[in-house]
């Protein structure tokens, strides 16, 4: 297995603040690769930074070989990440045809656009029926799975999830997870981040803790779901 | 009664679809940048300052009217490249104290090359034929104005509902981040939406002009004030609410002109009040009227907290 992701020392300054100081990890092909962390510890900022949100200080993004620190974020798309943005944020005043349309903005092939949308549609059957429907009045659920389809329109080699289980009812996180798992057994390389620690060490590859913007643990999504420390800190005393 | 009327009506209709096509150009900016462009109704006027300039240079009305659609379209974009782009982050307020700037620089500059000499307006000879219909007589443009409006605004609800840059559109006027990480280039979205509203605005110009024949440095002032009332009248942010409200404040602002000679004629009064002074009032009035009572206007989107 190859490196697909490799951020090296990675460092980014938000007026004044370092939200990350000098953050290393990789995304192996294929796996599902997990950052967890309390609020405030970088995660977001990680993924952010990856997508050319934000501007770095200093560090490294190589992905596929290529260094993606100057990418902006159209660039960056075209290089094969999409992102699930924290809180969804699919365009309510768009259908949700559109918004997949809209996924695959950056693609010409209008014929492969049409059956990539079908596609989800089988993988989602109930945006199928949503169809016409503004996306702003679908339920939070049902809007997770868009995002997640819009995101998959754009045909990424990565996909990045911010807090995806965010906000959502238990059976629903269940759901999402299930469609992680279901990604990742597709072939698609996912770099996800939770405060839901738990549900996502069980269905990661690889995991890393990232605290106050320095990652402190790293290991399998086992290992780490087994470490006394991360028990303590992330899963509480319930969780078995 | 109705022979009375119509005159002010037809007149009413052709100012609505004038301000319409201004009112747009707020409306859409609005939508996309959170910003009141008060530098809209000043390219307005440079749209018709370019026209007088380039009817006098000798050149044919046929290829001046393209023309100054794309200079005034060019003007748009290098507006918004200059003076609205580099603040994008900033605070809406400098983006806003911005668009004044551009609005007195382009009304000195227009001062400073036409010395400040009333501009003929050439007239473009089909359009600014009279004609009688009903029994009264009016240029033709005052007939050509609201279909041209209505066809403009049917194409651009068009462009904005079916094609992929009106897709891009919708997009960006909700989330500029997420609109990024679709891989839309939001400058270039923002610059189509200032060209297109430029564009209108330069048809406007040139039907407004052929009805009002001179062109001063601050000829945009006004009808670009109206076109703001319409365009929050209507609700900002909203096309076809720009449009109704722009027809709304013609009709009514030339109603009102003719109001004395209308009741007079009704034999409801028995001299003139001077009544028409007032046609400008009722606009700002209206203004506040809406503010007060339905502050998001008649179409307009609804204020929802962003979670």
């Amino acid at each position: 297995m190859s490196s697909m992701l490799k951020v090296k020392d990675l460092k980014v300054n938000y007026g004044g603040i370092e939200a990350l100081k000098g953050i290393s990890f990789d995304v192996e092909q294929g796996q599902i690769v997990t950052l967890i962390g309390a609020n405030g510890a970088g995660k977001s900022t990680t993924l952010r930074a990856i997508s050319g949100l934000v501007k770095t200080s200093s560090g490294a993004i190589n992905f596929l070989g290529r260094d993606i620190i100057p990418f902006n974020a159209q660039q960056v798309v075209a290089e094969g990440i999409a992102m699930v943005p924290e809180g969804r944020r699919v365009f309510d005043n768009l259908t949700v045809k559109e918004n997949l349309k809209i996924g695959a903005y950056l693609r010409a092939d209008k014929e492969e656009i049409e059956a990539g949308i079908e596609d989800i549609y089988q993988r989602f059957p109930r945006l199928k029926e949503r169809e016409w429907q503004l996306a702003g009045t679908l339920s939070g659920g049902e809007q997770q799975m868009l995002a997640v389809g819009r995101a998959m329109m754009a045909r990424p080699k990565l996909l990045m999830m911010d807090e995806p289980s965010l906000g959502l009812a238990p059976l629903v996180v269940k759901e999402i997870f299930s469609i992680i798992r279901d990604l990742k057994s597709e072939g698609i390389t996912i770099l996800l981040i939770e405060q839901n620690a738990n549900a996502a060490l069980r269905c990661a590859d690889q995991a890393y803790v990232l605290e106050t913007g320095r990652i402190t643990m790293s290991g399998t999504g086992a290992a780490l779901l087994a470490d006394q420390r991360v028990r303590d800190a992330y899963l509480g005393s319930t969780a078995r | 009664m109705w022979n009375t009327i119509f005159p002010y009506l037809l007149t009413g209709i052709s100012v609505g679809g004038q301000y319409a096509l201004i009112a747009i150009g707020y409306t859409m900016v609005y939508g996309i940048l959170r910003l009141i462009n008060f530098a809209h109704g000043d390219v307005f006027m440079v749209a018709g300052i370019v026209m007088v300039y380039m009817a006098a240079s000798g050149m044919p009305l046929w290829l001046c009217i393209p023309l100054v659609l794309i200079a005034t379209a060019l003007v748009g974009f290098l507006i918004e490249r200059v003076a609205y782009k580099p603040l994008r982050s900033a605070p809406r307020m400098s983006v806003m104290i911005s668009a004044i700037g551009v609005s007195y620089t382009l009304q000195n500059l227009v001062l400073y090359i036409t010395g400040g000499l009333n501009k003929d307006y050439p007239a473009i000879p089909w359009l600014s034929e009279s004609i009688t219909i009903m029994g009264a007589t009016t240029k033709r443009v005052t007939i050509v104005t609201p279909f041209l409006t209505i066809a403009l605004v049917v194409a651009l609800v068009m462009l904005i509902n079916h094609t992929k840059i009106g897709m891009a559109m919708r997009a960006v006027s909700r989330d500029f981040e997420t609109s990024q990480l679709m891989g839309i280039k939001i400058n270039s979205v923002i610059s189509s939406t200032f060209v297109i509203g430029t564009l209108l605005a330069g048809v406007g110009s040139i039907l407004y002009f052929t009805n009002y024949p001179t062109v001063i440095p601050t000829s945009g002032a006004m009808p670009g004030l109206k076109a703001f009332v319409a365009a929050v009248f209507g609700g900002i942010g909203s096309i076809p609410g720009a449009v109704v409200g722009a027809f709304i404040i013609g009709i009514a602002e030339n109603i009102i002109k003719g109001l004395d000679i209308i009741l007079l004629k009704a034999g409801v009064t028995h001299s003139m009040l001077g009544l028409a002074t007032f046609s400008d009032a009722f606009t700002f009035a209206l203004l506040i009227v809406i503010l007060s009572v339905k502050p998001t206007g008649l179409f307009g989107e609804k204020i929802t907290d962003k979670v």
